[in-house]
């Protein structure tokens, strides 16, 4: 495994690491989905480059399938912020 | 020679998510958060994903890798446009250095229907136009 995979690594966990502050401190609901589609991402660019550090490109699978459920996840959050109740926010 | 450049398109596509993870972090609003995490996160995924279609060199492995890129260039703008009308429905505080609302009274907040002016500033044009008859 090169160095500079290594360095990938480190900038991607460094990355995750930043966006999961950002998903514990935000202060509305919108603000931590944000976050968490952030994440996904950085997971979805995480398992293709873990693909090139093994050298099995199977894994590239599980990237399509990700990016698929965040993309998911993001629209079904956002459906059911417009449609509900602010239960975090005093009107 | 391929594969180091393959390397090199890897790190940038890093350099680039860590950028808007820092910018998601960094923002006071969020609104300017999504302006930061959307468009440079998909352009990261890009990048990777073009160094990982460069290092297996492959038909099958890269039309794979290709089919993510169009995938996140799909979804990314759907995805931040339903999230940013469903922070705005529910009246997140904008950053208070936010200098203009432009749609500020326009939507119906039952409804959620958007009214292309909002009923205040009819009000007030109609009022100044002079020439205009009654």
């Amino acid at each position: 495994m090169s160095i500079l995979v290594t360095i990938t690594f480190g900038l991607l966990i460094l990355a995750i690491f930043v966006a999961f502050v950002r998903l514990v401190r935000g202060p509305s609901l919108p603000a931590r989905v944000v976050a968490l589609d952030l994440m996904g991402s950085l997971v979805v660019g995480f398992i293709a480059i873990y693909a090139v550090a093994i050298d099995q490109p199977i894994f590239l699978d599980v990237a399509i399938v990700l990016a698929l459920i965040g993309f998911l996840g993001t629209v079904a959050f956002a459906y059911f912020i417009e449609k509900g109740e602010l239960p975090w926010q005093k009107v | 020679m391929a594969e180091s450049l393959s390397l090199i398109l890897l790190l940038v596509g890093a350099i680039f998510m860590l950028l808007a993870a820092i910018g998601l972090a960094r923002m006071p609003d969020v609104f300017t958060r999504m302006h930061s995490s959307t468009k440079s996160a998909t352009l990261g995924v890009s990048f990777i994903m073009l160094g990982v279609a460069l290092f297996f060199n492959d038909f099958a492995i890269s039309a794979r890798a290709l089919a993510i890129v169009v995938f996140m260039f799909f979804t990314a703008p759907v995805a931040a446009h339903m999230i940013g009308r469903a922070a705005y429905l529910s009246r997140v505080q904008l950053w208070e250095g936010t200098l203009s609302d432009e749609m500020e009274g326009c939507y119906n907040p039952k409804t959620h229907v958007l009214a292309s002016q909002s009923p205040s500033v009819t009000e007030k044009e109609s009022n100044t136009s002079p020439g205009e008859p009654r």
